[in-house]
């Protein structure tokens, strides 16, 4: 029957969706791993801020998607290179557990400060996109599918090109492979760090504004879930790499997808994080992950 | 040493056992009664605590214009449980201990509610849920809760009333359960729905589960509830993921009708929604707010917080009506008393419809109503009266 292969199908189609956003979220994450070494917990939360900010764009502020995307993007920028620089910074030298810890520390800052700011209500966003819904041979593709999967493409496009092409991606790949080193080249450390955490939060910022426009639903807890697969999705792609974070994201959410398809939906989460803990098993240093001799 | 430590044990004991006399005493001679509402103000059920309690204080503030009850005005203290259970112990507790109220009104869902039989019960502090709506509330294992009432009907009855309606009215053959794996609310209300359902002959053609809280993208379980074809899917949530899964499912292509329970009743399903969406659903409430009996209440609600009340606000009203209709009953704010009353509770005129309290059970016999969505607007259908 053509019924099983139209679902499958449809699976891929919601998979994919899904899949961009946590690949968008994983970037942050990855990119902030490649060059401090700090698995950043609040980045989920940085994601709900750029949602937020969108959303204030497009309610109070009447604007479409594209401007509404760009001011969240910018908004979480600013806000990623603030808390880089407030919190992170002065424990730079200081051992991992301290910054790991006081990323637990910011997230939960966003969270709860959010609810105070924002209240703990959800918020619904308006109607962004049109409604079209394409049906190809019984498998249906909403409009928002589209502008999901391309918008998050366009960005990993443009990230790609920025950090093989511009000067500032070749300094953050310096910095990344040797800090010192970079330093004792001329390249400006502390710039090229807060660089990658303003790119990386403004992804996580326009991942937020599509899940808020998808899903139509936005609170100040939205970012702990998205969050958390995000890190699952850096982690088995390679935490550090940049297309491992892109292919894990996409990877999690076909998963998850296919699993809910399966009947067993209220098994999708814990198939996610049963996921990581094989892949840290098996492949510690993830699908795209290449093992470095320790340098003595 | 070891007695060294009983002696003190004693003493702190008797002390205790001082106090709280003390307190008792303190609060006959107190000017005010006070009463306490631990309620979802905020979380997943916050719509339905924040309507609630805004209705509470408008009764209270009306019984207090009129005097007050035995004399004296009422007190309302406000505790956020935050739509969970463990906060919901913690919200009674503090009630209960440190406030010291007559009566706890809230919270609004069933698994907060249980949450806060244990404290309740212990402190021997009357506890009335607007909308906890799950069977074992009040009654578990052939015996009565005897702290705890409610001014709602229970699950198996709304249950029952959307089975019905399902075979009799939309002469549906082939149904569908989407439920909600983690809430007591929503398992209640689907396994009376099935056994209804099927006793009039019908067939459930697929259950599938999903986790309120965490879940945004049912999309996936939606495509096997698709091809299973029911002739009506029957998803007895909260608000925000009916919202999101009906809107889901007709985007996907889905026309069949869509049913539910209480949990529908906040306009904020339409927003998530959309009102297209909504078009072809159907679901039980405790009234329907374009009712005439409601009118009065309305004027005063929209007079007062210049919003629209819904019926969860009715509820509270009700709620807190009903305490009042109590107090007066019972002549004094004494437990015992205060909990006799409410349980011979008799012909109480709520704005939701007339209550009666059943003392086996402590369950009110009340009517339902159904309600239709139309251009995003609920719309009032029938009332079903119990059997």
């Amino acid at each position: 029957m053509g019924s099983v292969t139209e679902q499958v199908l449809q699976q891929i189609v919601n998979g994919l969706s899904l899949g961009s956003i946590y690949a968008l979220v994983a970037l942050g994450y990855t990119m902030v791993y490649g060059i401090i070494k700090l698995i950043n917990f609040a980045h989920g939360d940085v994601m709900m801020v750029g949602a937020y900010a969108g959303w204030f764009a497009t309610t109070t502020l009447h604007m479409s998607f594209i401007p509404a995307l760009l001011i969240a993007m910018t908004v979480s920028a600013i806000l990623g290179v603030l808390i880089e620089r407030i919190a992170y910074k002065p424990l730079r030298n200081a051992t991992r557990i301290a910054s790991l810890i006081t990323a637990i520390g910011v997230s939960f800052f966003l969270e709860y400060g959010g609810m105070l700011v924002v209240s703990p209500q959800m918020r619904t966003y308006p109607p962004v996109f049109p409604d079209t819904i394409y049906n190809v041979g019984g498998i249906i593709i909403k409009y928002g599918d589209i502008v999901m999967i391309v918008t998050s493409i366009v960005l990993m496009v443009l990230l790609h090109g920025i950090v093989k092409y511009t000067k500032i991606g070749k300094a953050m790949r310096a910095v990344s492979f040797d800090t010192e080193a970079a330093l004792l080249m001329g390249i400006n450390v502390n710039n090229t760090i807060s660089a990658t955490f303003a790119i990386g939060s403004a992804l996580a910022a326009a991942a937020g504004v599509l899940m808020g426009v998808y899903f139509n639903t936005i609170n100040p807890l939205m970012g702990i879930i998205p969050g958390l697969k995000a890190f699952v999705a850096a982690v088995l792609g390679g935490i550090g790499i940049i297309p491992g974070a892109m292919v894990g994201g996409f990877f999690l959410g076909l998963t998850e997808s296919f699993v809910s398809g399966l009947g067993a939906s209220t098994w999708r989460d814990a198939v996610a994080f049963l996921i990581l803990i094989l892949v840290l098993i098996v492949k510690p240093s993830g699908l795209f992950g290449k093992n470095i001799r320790e340098k003595v | 040493m070891r007695k060294l430590f009983s002696v003190a044990t004693v003493a702190l004991l008797s002390l205790s056992l001082v106090t709280g006399c003390g307190a008792t005493g303190g609060q006959k001679s107190a000017e005010v009664i006070k009463v306490g509402g631990n309620l979802e103000l905020s979380g997943g059920a916050a719509a339905f605590g924040q309507y609630a309690e805004k209705a509470i204080k408008l009764a209270f503030e009306q019984q207090n214009a009129k005097g007050g009850v035995l004399g004296k005005k009422l007190e309302y203290v406000s505790s956020d449980n935050k739509s969970d259970p463990g906060e919901s112990t913690v919200a009674s507790t503090k009630l209960a201990t440190q406030d010291k109220v007559v009566a706890i009104l809230g919270p609004m869902t069933s698994g907060n509610t249980l949450a806060a039989v244990q404290v309740v019960t212990d402190s021997k502090v009357p506890l009335i849920t607007p909308t906890g709506t799950s069977d074992s509330v009040t009654f578990e294992n052939g015996k009565v809760k005897p702290w705890i009432f409610r001014a709602c009907f229970i699950d198996p009855f709304q249950g029952q009333v959307a089975a019905n309606f399902a075979s009799d009215t939309l002469k549906a053959k082939k149904a569908a359960l989407f439920i909600d794996q983690k809430g007591d609310y929503s398992k209640g209300l689907a396994t009376s729905f099935e056994d209804n359902f099927k006793k009039s002959g019908g067939e459930v053609v697929a259950t599938e589960q999903y986790v309120a809280g965490s879940d945004l993208d049912f999309r996936a379980t939606l495509v096997r509830i698709k091809a299973a074809n029911p002739d009506v899917v029957f998803v007895p949530g909260y608000y925000q993921e009916v919202g999101l899964i009906v809107k889901q499912a007709r985007e996907m292509g889905m026309k069949q009708v869509f049913l539910g329970g209480d949990g529908w009743g906040s306009p904020q399903l339409v927003d998530v929604a959309g009102a297209a969406a909504l078009e072809n659903t159907y679901y039980v409430n405790h009234g329907a707010m374009d009712d005439p009996g409601m009118a009065q209440f309305i004027k005063d609600f929209q007079g007062k917080y210049n919003s629209e009340p819904d019926t969860f606000a009715a509820l509270g009203y009700d709620t807190a009506n009903l305490l009042i209709k109590a107090l007066e009953n019972a002549g004094s704010t004494e437990p015992e008393k205060l909990r006799s009353a409410l349980e011979t509770m008799k012909g109480f005129q709520g704005i939701s419809g007339e209550l009666n309290v059943d003392p086996a059970t402590h369950n009110p016999v009340k009517s339902a109503a159904i309600l239709q969505f139309k251009e995003g607007k609920s719309v009032f259908m029938t009332k079903v009266n119990p059997k």
